[in-house]
């Protein structure tokens, strides 16, 4: 395959952008990481750099020296040409487990009565995609997944809560989510996954990282709770397969 | 241990910020005005890094427990020390049991305190920037401690600096940010003609600007941004993204402030006016 075109844009004197066509496409995720992960092994190696990608971009940005743009750019292209000769990132699908009880779905029967379909129909619908995480952002953990089912699709609440749980599983407009941490959300909340997606406390504070898969599988309130406790002594460990690249 | 009579408005623990962690979403945050916190950690001989406590619009009451040097910054408060009036850039000598404390707000709106050594509150991934959840605390409460070392003998190369001081300057200068091209000639023209006020929703994550510009049906995919970052929502209100600011964004980036400008801005309260200047 062609490497798709890239567009080099500065970005304050930090940072410099680089965008690919702007469509949200597995392609171009994946071409974007392949890059960022050759970046980080051959080029950026030290904590000087960090690179942040997101859907069809890749930001990278200089802690404290300002960059010289011309000849950034220059290399940025050179770089991105020998590209094929590094092996692809590793990526992984991760499993999460998610109660869909209407203890935490609060928003479950309203969504199935609007969307015409049974609860049952709904928590169908949800476990039966395989979501990829596009972005990270927004909050620390908090993941923009793509490949929701069209008959899922429902606008936003008209007025965001203002606190939604940890937890909370909402979906809205083409997207699906959890929410890593309590906060106003305008997203219908149709269950709760105790799996704490962010943890400050580790080395690793994400074991979610933009490219990767996400699905998620119906538990009990019962399985829920006891997730909740593995998860407030640090013992819950979720379940990860790796992908083909 | 500094001890928190009364903690103030809004006072936090703040270095030079948490990196390598914004591809998880983890804001960079530091210090908003880093112009000013430099020039205090220079003349305690400080790292650059080094933690201070950064001090909005009304300051704390404290109690130092320990000897050590120490250094003000930023806004001016009407500082006292043991009831007598200081100054800011200059370095005093503390005794256990002085008390610092402010009074009215004079110019500016973050005062910054430093230490010799600087804070020693707890690191968290790499950073001891309040940001709740990653740090227990948001901001310190009455009655917390901040933890630094003792300091009993220091001899500042330089005890006292005079500071042009950028409190009164109200043009920001930008850079052009990534969407900038996309936007109309009337809303280029807007940007930079027009003088805005800084709205009462303003804070560490973002700066809102009340008067508003043409407003755009933009669609964008969701992308990174970073502190400075000149965000225009589709009813045309402006939003500048500030240190603890939000790492991805779905709304165009029409400018980016300098360095300087994130430091000019972050001295301004509600009601302040600013413009913009394209260099």
């Amino acid at each position: 395959m062609n490497s798709p075109k890239i567009n080099i844009k500065s970005f304050g004197i930090h940072s410099v952008l680089i965008e690919w066509p702007n469509e949200v496409s597995e392609l171009i995720l994946d071409k974007i990481l392949h890059f960022e992960r050759f970046l980080n092994k051959e080029v950026f190696t030290n904590k000087e750099w960090e690179l942040v990608p997101s859907y069809n971009s890749l930001l990278i940005i200089n802690r404290t020296k300002k960059i010289d743009f011309e000849k950034f750019s220059f290399n940025i292209n050179q770089w991105y040409v020998q590209l094929k000769e590094t092996p692809k990132p590793d990526r992984y699908l991760w499993r999460l487990p998610v109660s869909y009880d209407l203890e935490f779905g609060i928003d479950l029967e309203m969504v199935a009565n609007q969307l015409h379909k049974t609860k049952e129909e709904i928590i169908a619908l949800h476990t039966r995609a395989t979501y990829t995480v596009f972005g990270i952002g927004f909050l620390p953990g908090f993941m923009y997944l793509g490949g929701i089912n069209k008959e899922l699709e429902i606008p936003r609440k008209a007025e965001p809560r203002s606190k939604v749980v940890k937890g909370a599983v909402g979906i809205a407009g083409k997207q699906t989510g959890i929410y890593p941490q309590e906060s106003p959300g305008g997203w219908n909340i149709i269950g709760n996954c105790a799996v704490p997606i962010f943890d400050a406390s580790k080395e690793n504070p994400c074991f979610v990282s933009v490219g990767d898969n996400i699905e998620f599988y119906e538990i009990s309130k019962a399985e829920h709770d006891l997730n909740k406790i593995e998860a407030e002594v640090g013992i819950y460990k979720p379940e990860k397969i790796i992908m083909d690249a | 241990m500094l001890k928190v009579l009364k903690a103030g408005f809004y006072t936090t623990v703040q270095d030079s910020g948490r990196f390598c962690y914004r591809n998880k979403g983890v804001p960079v945050s530091g210090v908003m005005d880093e112009m000013s916190v430099f020039k205090i950690n220079s003349l305690l001989e400080n790292e650059e890094s080094s933690a201070v406590l950064e001090i909005t619009m009304t300051g704390p009451t404290l109690i130092f427990e320990k000897e050590t040097y120490m250094a003000l910054g930023g806004a001016e408060m009407s500082a006292t020390l043991n009831d007598l009036p200081i100054q800011n850039y200059k370095v005093y000598l503390i005794e256990i049991g002085d008390m610092l404390s402010f009074g009215r707000l004079e110019k500016g709106f973050r005062s910054y305190l430093g230490v010799k050594g600087g804070f020693t509150t707890k690191e968290m991934l790499g950073s001891r920037s309040f940001y709740k959840p990653i740090t227990k605390y948001n901001r310190v409460i009455d009655n917390d401690m901040v933890s630094y070392e003792a300091q009993e003998v220091f001899l500042p190369k330089i005890s006292e600096i005079k500071v042009d001081s950028f409190l009164d300057n109200l043009v920001l200068e930008v850079s052009k940010g990534p969407e900038f091209d996309i936007l109309s000639d009337k809303q280029l023209e807007d940007i930079f003609s027009k003088t805005f006020t800084v709205a009462h929703e303003n804070n560490r994550m973002a700066y809102q600007l009340t008067e508003t510009i043409s407003p755009h049906k933009i669609s964008m995919l969701t992308s990174a941004t970073i502190p400075g970052t000149v965000q225009l929502t589709p009813v045309g209100k402006l939003i500048v993204l500030m240190k603890d600011g939000q790492t991805t964004g779905g709304y165009p980036r029409a400018v980016q402030l300098t360095d300087k400008a994130i430091c000019i801005l972050a001295q301004k309260k509600g009601g302040d006016s600013i413009s913009f200047k394209l260099v």
